[in-house]
C-alpha cells in the first residue's frame, strides 16, 4: 500500500537537509516548509488545507516551543507529525449502537467504488459477528443491481433488490424492513453514484435518509481524487450529513492527500481504507499509522497485526524458545518463509518497517524477483529429507547435488542459502543471549 | 453541444469566475501572482505546470509591458492554449476494420464512454461492434450490453471469468466476418500499479494484432476528470504498457477542472479526443482546445464587459 510514499520520501529529504545543520533558523523552517507545501500539493492535499497546515506548523516551529532535548530538525518533524495526526483525526469506528437493524448508507460520486465497498463492508461486519444485509439501491447505472447481487452471492450474503422501475427511497425502506424481518443487525444501502451538485439526485439521498434513519452515512471516495475532494466532501456533508469516510483504491500509487482534505473540511473521521479487487481488501483506518508513514517512519503496527493473524500464540512461543536455544532449523525456516509469502509482496512488507522507505528504493526490490527467489528457496528446502532440514550439517556434496536436481536449482544456490541460514542462526543466538530477554519480533511475544 | 456548454460553464464558474473577481482592474502585484497560482493549483494543474505557466506569464508581462491585472486574461488564455495542440482525428479510417481499445483504472467510466462512443460511430454510418472484454467485474458484461442496446450496436460477449484475451480474439474475428468497420474493445478496470493485471492487459493488446496485423489502431485511456496528480502517473504507465494513443476525460460535468489535461498533454504529448459531460448517451463531445480554453474564460469576459 504505497500511499503517501512520495510525500514521506520528500519530507525525509527535506528534513535530512535540516538535520545536517546545527541550528534551526526562521529561514531554515521556511525552506523546509516550502518543500512540505509542495509535497502536500503534489499529494493532492487541497491548497487551502495545505496553507492552514503550513501556518500551524510554522507558528509552532518558530517560537518558544523548541525543546532542549531535541535537535531542531527532530522538533520540526515532531510538530509536522503531530499536526498530521491531529488533521487526520481519531481512528474511525462505526457507531452501530441502538435498535437493530442499524442502517449504513453509502454515498459518493460515480465510479468511486460504492458497490464493491458495500460487499467488502458486509464481509467485514460479518467477521465482526454481525448479521449484515445488502440493499441494491442504484437503479440508474446499467447492471448496478446485478453487480451487487453477483457480489452478494459470491460471499453468500443476504440481499434485497428490486427492478429499476422502483424508486430508490422505496427500495431502501422495503429493504430495511425485509432485513429486519430476517433478523439482520446491519443493513448496508448501496446508492447510485451522483455529483454533489446534482440537486435532484441529492434530494433523493435526503429522502432515503428520511425513510431509513441511518446510523452511519459514509462517503466513499477515490484515493486518487484531486483538489475536487474538498467540494465533493462538503457537498455531500451539507446535504445529508456524513458520519465517516471510506477511501478506496488505496492499493494504487496515489499519494492520497484527498483523505487529509476531506477530513479537514468536514471534520468527519476516515473510517476505512479499501484496497484491491478481492472482497477482503478492507481495513480499519488508523491516523497515527498513516501519519507515521507520511513521515517515513513506517507502519510497524500494521506489520505486527498482519503477522499476528498468521501466527498463533503457541507456535510463536515454541519458535521463540527454539531460537533462544539455537535449535531453529530449516524446517522452521520453511514454515516462516511460507507465512511471509502469505503476508503479501516483499516491498509492501519492507515499507511497513521504520526507516526502510528509502532503502527499498535504493535496493530497487522487484516483487516478482523476490517472489521468484523465495519460491526457489522453498523448492530447495522441500527437496531435502526431514533429517537434512533438522540438521543441515548432514548436507555433503552428493546430497547437495541430489537436492539441486530435485528442486531445479544449482549447488551454489544451495550453498548460498545454507550460509545465509548459518548467519541467521548466529544472529538469533546473539539476540537470544542478550540479557536473557526473549527477542521481540513481530507477532512473537 | 448543449451539454458541453453546461458542463464547461460549471467548470468556469467554479474557478475562473473567482479569478475574474480576484483580478479586477488593479495593478499587478505579488498578490495577483499568488491568486493566479492558487487558481492553477486548485484546477489540479499540478506544481510543475503551474510554476512553468507563471514563469511564462511573468515573462510575457515584462515583454508586453502589462501593468493592469485586467490585461492578464488574454495572456493567461494564450499561455493555456499554447499548452494544447489541435487534436488529430481518431485513426479509424482508410482500412476495412479499425480497432479501438479502451483502457483505464477502476471506475474511470470506460463502459459508459464506450456506449457513448459507439453511438457516435454508429451515427456517422460506421458499422460498429463492441467487445465485452471486462470479464472480471461483477455484471460488467450486462452493463456494456445495456449500453450496446442504447447505442444500437451489437456486443460480442463471453461469460464472466473467461479469459479476456480469448473474448477479444473472437470479437476481432467476428468483426472481420461481419464486415464491421469499427470494433470498440472494453477492458476491465485496473490500477496501473498492479503488475499482474497490467501484464494481462498487455496480452489482450497483443492478441488483436494476431487477427488484424496493425490492431489496435487506437488505444484510448479513459481518465476520471476528478483525478488529481496521479492522472499523469496513470497515463505514463498505461502508455508504457499498451502504447496509449489518446485520452478521453470523463466526469467534467461536475465542478472538477480537468487541469491535469495540461500536464499530461505537455509531458506525454497525448491528444485528448473526447470529454464526458454527463450520464446520457449524448454526453460525449469532441475535445476542442480553443473552446475549452475560451470556455474557461467566457465568464471572466462577461464579468468585465
Amino acid at each position: 500500500m504505497p500511499m503517501f510514499e512520495n510525500l514521506s520520501d520528500r519530507l525525509q529529504d527535506v528534513f535530512g537537509q535540516l538535520g545536517r545543520k546545527g541550528t534551526l533558523t526562521e529561514a531554515d523552517v521556511d525552506t523546509a516548509l516550502r518543500e512540505v507545501r509542495i509535497a502536500l500539493l503534489e499529494a493532492d492535499v487541497n491548497l487551502k488545507v495545505t496553507k492552514d497546515f503550513i501556518k500551524r506548523v510554522r507558528e509552532r516551529s518558530i517560537g518558544a516551543e523548541v525543546q532542549k532535548s531535541l535537535r531542531p530538525a527532530q522538533q520540526v518533524i515532531k510538530i509536522v507529525n503531530e499536526e498530521l495526526v491531529a488533521t487526520l483525526g481519531e481512528a474511525g469506528r462505526l457507531n452501530l449502537s441502538g435498535p437493530s437493524p442499524r442502517v449504513i448508507m453509502l454515498v459518493g460520486l460515480q465510479g468511486s467504488g460504492k458497490t464493491t465497498t458495500a460487499a467488502k463492508l458486509a464481509l467485514h461486519l460479518r467477521r465482526d459477528n454481525r448479521k449484515p444485509w445488502l440493499v441494491a439501491a442504484d437503479t440508474y447505472r446499467p447492471a448496478a443491481i446485478d453487480q451487487l447481487v453477483t457480489l452478494a452471492k459470491q460471499i453468500d450474503m443476504p440481499y434485497y433488490a428490486e427492478t429499476i422501475q422502483s424508486s430508490p427511497p422505496d427500495i431502501c425502506a422495503r429493504g430495511v424492513e425485509a432485513a429486519k424481518n430476517a433478523g439482520a443487525t446491519v443493513v448496508i444501502l448501496d446508492t447510485a453514484g451522483r455529483l454533489q451538485i446534482d440537486d435532484h439526485l441529492m434530494a433523493e439521498l435526503e429522502a432515503i435518509k428520511a425513510r431509513t434513519n441511518p446510523a452511519e452515512i459514509l462517503l466513499v471516495a477515490d484515493a486518487m481524487t484531486g483538489q475536487e475532494a474538498v467540494r465533493i466532501a462538503e457537498g455531500f456533508n451539507q446535504r445529508v450529513g456524513l458520519t465517516g469516510l471510506v477511501l478506496t483504491k488505496v492499493d494504487g500509487d496515489a499519494r492520497g492527500g484527498a483523505a487529509i482534505s476531506m477530513r479537514e473540511v468536514t471534520g468527519v473521521p476516515i473510517k476505512f481504507l479499501a484496497t484491491g479487487e478481492k472482497l477482503d481488501g478492507f481495513e480499519v483506518f488508523y491516523p497515527d499509522r498513516l501519519a507515521s508513514r507520511i513521515l517515513g517512519m513506517g507502519d510497524m503496527l500494521s506489520l505486527i497485526e498482519q503477522a499476528e493473524q498468521l501466527y498463533d500464540e503457541e507456535e510463536a512461543l515454541r519458535l521463540q524458545k527454539k531460537m533462544m536455544k539455537n535449535e531453529f532449523n530449516l524446517e522452521d525456516f520453511l514454515g516462516q518463509l511460507q507465512k511471509i509469502r502469505r503476508m503479501g509482496s516483499f516491498s509492501k512488507i519492507l515499507e511497513m518497517i521504520p526507516g526502510v522507505g528509502n532503502l527499498r528504493k535504493q535496493l530497487n526490490i522487484n516483487d516478482q524477483d523476490a517472489q521468484q527467489r523465495m519460491k526457489r528457496v522453498e523448492a530447495i528446502i522441500l527437496s531435502m529429507t526431514p533429517q537434512e532440514r533438522r540438521n543441515p550439517k548432514l548436507l555433503n556434496a552428493s546430497r547437495k547435488k541430489r537436492i539441486a536436481a530435485g528442486s531445479g536449482t544449482t549447488v551454489p544456490e544451495i550453498n548460498q542459502l545454507l550460509s545465509q541460514f548459518r548467519d541467521m542462526q548466529k544472529m538469533m543466538k546473539e539476540i537470544g543471549g542478550a540479557g536473557g530477554r526473549p527477542p521481540r519480533m513481530p507477532g512473537l511475544r | 453541444m448543449g451539454s458541453l456548454v453546461r458542463g464547461l460553464s460549471r467548470t468556469r464558474q467554479a474557478v475562473f469566475g473567482r479569478l475574474a473577481q480576484a483580478l479586477g482592474n488593479t495593478n499587478i502585484t505579488e498578490d495577483t501572482w499568488d491568486e493566479i497560482e492558487a487558481m492553477f493549483l486548485q484546477a489540479d494543474m499540478g506544481v510543475p505546470t503551474t510554476t512553468e505557466l507563471i514563469k511564462r506569464l511573468q515573462a510575457r508581462v515584462r515583454r508586453d509591458g502589462l501593468t493592469k491585472t485586467s490585461q492578464m486574461n488574454d495572456a493567461i488564455k494564450a499561455e493555456l492554449r499554447g499548452l494544447l495542440n489541435t487534436p488529430v482525428p481518431l485513426n479509424v479510417s482508410g482500412r476495412q476494420l479499425s480497432v479501438i481499445m479502451i483502457v483505464g483504472v477502476n471506475g474511470s467510466g470506460k463502459t459508459t464512454t464506450i456506449g457513448k462512443l459507439a453511438r457516435r460511430m454508429q451515427l456517422n454510418n460506421r458499422k460498429t461492434l463492441i467487445a465485452a472484454g471486462d470479464t472480471f467485474r461483477a455484471a460488467a458484461i450486462d452493463q456494456v450490453q445495456v449500453w450496446g442496446e442504447r447505442a444500437g450496436v451489437p456486443v460480442i460477449a463471453g461469460k464472466p471469468g473467461m479469459d479476456p484475451g480469448a473474448i477479444v480474439y473472437d470479437a476481432v474475428e467476428a468483426a472481420n466476418a461481419r464486415g464491421a468497420e469499427i470494433l470498440i474493445v472494453d477492458t476491465a478496470g485496473r490500477l496501473h500499479s498492479n503488475f499482474n493485471l497490467m501484464q494481462e492487459l498487455k496480452k489482450v493488446y497483443a492478441v488483436m494484432g494476431k487477427v488484424v496485423p496493425d490492431a489496435p489502431h487506437e488505444v484510448l485511456l479513459v481518465l476520471d476528470g476528478t483525478t488529481g496528480q496521479n492522472a499523469l502517473t496513470q497515463a505514463k504507465k498505461f502508455q508504457e504498457m499498451v502504447n496509449v494513443t489518446g485520452l478521453i476525460v470523463t466526469k467534467l460535468d461536475g465542478t472538477a477542472k480537468g487541469g491535469m489535461i495540461f500536464a499530461i498533454h505537455q509531458e506525454l504529448g497525448l491528444p485528448i479526443h473526447y470529454i464526458g459531460v454527463g450520464e446520457t448517451i449524448y454526453d460525449l463531445v469532441p475535445f476542442d482546445p480553443d473552446r475549452f480554453v475560451a470556455g474557461l474564460f467566457d465568464e471572466l469576459e462577461e464579468k468585465e464587459s
